[in-house]
């Protein structure tokens, strides 16, 4: 089994240590991996924020980087979520627009190729434990875009379950948005901040010593505030939890 | 109490407490959020109201193993009375005038407010009793009632504190949703008596004793009234039937007891049958209140002698409506029942409150539908699409299945990129708002520097050379990061060189 990796823009500059997780993690589960270096950004900040037209290079980028791929894995549930809802509108509205059907193409081959991590392990690899092991106490928060977009379910839970030693404790209001929301943190931040602020509170109430989350976009905002605070709940992508083993713990 | 800028009533300076006020020159929505989000009753208020509503919301959906078909109906049903409105509506008319009563048609407040002024003058009454109408508020009819030395007044018992109150709405459902009972009680004992009988003394703020009050306080103006106006819930083409739902039986009083009833409904209110309703009468009252079925339900049909009133008048107001049908994305927001599901989950309206989004349609409806009544030009209008994180929960909430985070992002699209739209139905091109151009400049830039993997590369490096001096606070629009979360801390790496000195190779 062979499966390109997407790391998203923000995982690359910022998070990089969630890329080498997952490509450990495939490694460790005997996929093989591929980082096509022609990716970049999947353009979601762009669309999201109004400028559908600065978005369409990049969709046209992110498919050409993975033409050919038949697996495109992605630690981010909000750029997947970006290409598989969001790419297919994109190009149905540059054809009405009278601009060709090129890029409703490129949006239709690649969409269904792609794949959140959590869907890879769960629904193509088969796999719930992956033989991770990290004994701490860990509460868990379902970004909108994995839990309503994609509709991921308990998948991630199932996981971090299944790793050894992990305690998993319920975060009290779970499904509710942290207030991050792209440049909705920047734009509304008093709101953004409030939201954020109510999430990381629950979050420390569980009286986990980690919260974990699927997108670092959310996490990016959630340990901002928590360093800010200086509250000890220290944020970890699921990706580097289903990684760390008992012969190679979270560096 | 809340103060929120830009209301029109102000104790004391109007003669009738009639105060849906105008939200024109209100800031834009980061703005207005703002005194919400730190007014720790107002937030505490809400919270504990929506929350409650929306869990109940939960319990009494999830009872109906047929919901999502339900709501499948409901959006169906729409969808399909929209695309044939102008036919349903001419339906509408010879149904209602067939029965005995009059149509009038108008195509923005200003007639609406004059057809319903007029009406009620050729009365001879200067006094009108209301029964729970967001299409009134949306027109402004009390200040223009009030200029033609009418007073109305609203029977619904929260709308009641509302005006009582000088205030604004805050919410569809349960518009006065912001105040808690003891600033009610303050509020019934300082200005009942100044509009008719005053509030028992003493008063608790028990709700039982507050509803008692407002009782005997409307009940005086029910009796003596001879013209109402009203909203309507829907309206049936096929018979001319006209809907209300409510839940404290005030409304009905207000639809039998006068002599003149004039209905204010905006024509997206029409369904095609009888039949229709048989889902909404199941959708919209477990959405709004959580009951399984609504309390108060009247229906009418024309006029009838010797029952009800004996004069009826239906104003169908469009005010942007046919404009709205005209746009591809944001037609569906005229599918919305009103039921309120999505403010009651929503977590941005849970913070910033009612007041801030500057409409009688708050929460995440109002960011889709003002934008599009009233265009995008005024600064409140062109903030409300970005007064969401796009999280979805407003999508799955609602019974007839308004993809509200879609609209909102095309909408966004119209502010900042501009876009084509219809405006009193000419189509014209929407011009890229000025506010945004830095903004835009920005976009493009990243954008140029993403479509070029080496760039990017270069940039990265360069990020990483200069993580050592980072600072922890940044000026300009970073601000509003900084002031309040730490930023993340840069790697040494990026992830695309940690590959390549791992791997050497891509692909
Ligand atoms: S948009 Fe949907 S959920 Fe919101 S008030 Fe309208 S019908 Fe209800």
């Amino acid at each position: 089994m062979r499966a390109a990796l997407f790391v998203t823009c923000v995982n690359d500059a910022l998070y990089p240590r969630t890329g080498i997780a997952v490509v450990r993690l495939l490694e460790r589960l005997g996929v093989a991996v591929d980082f096509p270096a022609a990716q970049s950004c999947c353009g979601q900040p762009q669309y999201n924020t109004g400028y559908r037209y600065e978005a369409e290079p990049l969709v046209r980028r992110t498919a050409a980087a993975f033409a050919g791929h038949p697996y495109v894995v992605t630690p981010s549930g909000s750029c997947a979520a970006m290409i598989r809802a969001h790419y297919p509108r994109i190009g149905l509205k540059a054809e009405r627009e009278g601009r060709g059907a090129e890029l409703a193409d490129a949006a239709r081959s690649l969409a269904p190729r792609v794949y959140e991590l959590t869907e890879f392990l769960v629904d193509v690899l088969g796999v719930t434990d992956v033989g991770a092991y990290f004994p701490h106490t860990v509460t868990y928060h379902p970004s909108c875009h994995g839990l309503r977009g994609l509709g991921l379910g308990d998948r991630p839970r199932r996981l971090l379950a299944a790793v050894k030693g992990l305690d998993l404790v319920d975060l009290p209001g779970a499904q509710e948005c942290c207030g991050f929301g792209g440049t909705f943190a920047v734009k509304n931040p008093d709101v953004s901040t409030a939201m954020g602020t109510d999430k990381t509170a629950a979050a420390t109430g569980t009286g986990a010593e980690v919260l974990c989350a699927s997108d670092n976009s959310c996490l990016s905002h959630l340990d901002g505030l928590l360093r800010r605070s200086g509250a000890p709940l220290r944020t970890l992508h699921l990706a580097e939890i289903l990684a760390a083993t008992e012969e190679e713990p979270l560096p | 109490m809340t103060g929120f800028r830009g209301a029109t009533g102000a104790p004391g300076t109007t003669g009738t407490p009639g105060t849906t006020g105008t939200h024109l020159g209100m800031p834009a929505f980061p703005e207005a959020a703002r005194e919400a989000v730190r007014d720790g009753v107002l937030r505490a208020n809400l919270r504990h109201a929506t929350h409650t509503i929306r869990d109940k919301r939960a319990r009494a959906v999830a009872e109906l193993a047929d919901w999502d078909r339900l709501r499948a109906a409901g959006k169906a049903v729409k969808d399909h009375t929209l695309r044939h409105l102008d036919r349903y509506l001419l339906q509408l008319e010879a149904a209602v005038t067939a029965a005995g009563g009059t149509v009038h048609w108008a195509v923005d407040a200003d007639e609406a407010n004059r057809i319903v002024t007029e009406l009620v003058r050729a009365t001879g009454e200067r006094e009108v009793v209301k029964v729970k109408s967001m299409a009134t508020q949306e027109i402004g009819l009390n200040e223009a009632l009030e200029a033609a030395g009418i007073t109305a007044y609203e029977t619904d018992l929260a709308e009641l504190i509302v005006q009582l109150g000088h205030d604004r709405p805050s919410h569809i459902l349960v518009p006065a949703i912001h105040r808690n009972r003891s600033e009610i009680r303050d509020l019934f004992r300082a200005e009942m008596g100044r509009w008719g009988r005053p509030a028992p003394d003493p008063l608790g703020d028990d709700p039982r004793e507050l509803a008692e009050a407002a009782r005997l306080h409307l009940r005086e103006k029910f009796l003596r009234a001879k013209v109402a106006v009203s909203g309507a819930n829907f309206m049936v083409a096929e018979t001319g039937t006209i809907v209300v739902l409510e839940s404290e039986g005030n409304g009905r009083m207000c639809l039998t007891l006068p002599e003149t009833l004039i209905s204010v409904v905006g024509i997206e209110k029409v369904v095609p049958t009888f039949r229709d309703l048989e889902i909404f009468l199941q959708t919209l009252p477990r959405s709004s209140t959580a009951e399984r079925m609504n309390p108060y339900t009247t229906m009418w049909t024309g006029t009838t002698d010797g029952d009800g009133p004996s004069a009826f008048h239906l104003v169908l107001l469009d005010n942007g409506r046919t404009d709205t049908l005209a746009d591809e994305t944001g037609r569906q927001a005229l599918r919305c029942i009103r039921c309120s599901a999505c403010l009651n989950v929503c977590p941005v309206y849970e913070r910033a409150g009612g007041h801030a989004y500057g409409s009688v349609y708050p929460g995440p409806i109002g960011a889709v539908l003002s934008p599009q009544l009233r265009g995008t030009a005024s600064e409140i209008d062109a903030s409300l699409p970005y007064a969401s994180t796009l999280c979805g929960a407003c999508y799955d909430v609602c019974p007839v299945a308004i993809d509200i985070p879609d609209i909102l992002v095309h909408l966004r699209e119209r502010v900042a990129q501009g876009g084509p739209a219809t405006r009193d139905g000419i189509r014209v091109r929407i011009r890229p708002a000025r506010r945004h151009t830095a903004e835009r400049a920005a976009v493009r830039a990243s954008r140029l520097l993403l479509d070029r993997p080496g760039a990017l590369r270069a940039g990265e490096r360069l990020l990483a050379r200069a993580r050592r001096l980072a600072p922890r606070r940044l000026p300009g629009p970073g601000r509003a990061w900084t002031d309040t979360r730490e930023l993340p801390l840069l790697p040494a790496e990026s992830f695309r060189d940690w590959w390549t000195r791992e791997r050497g190779t891509s692909q």
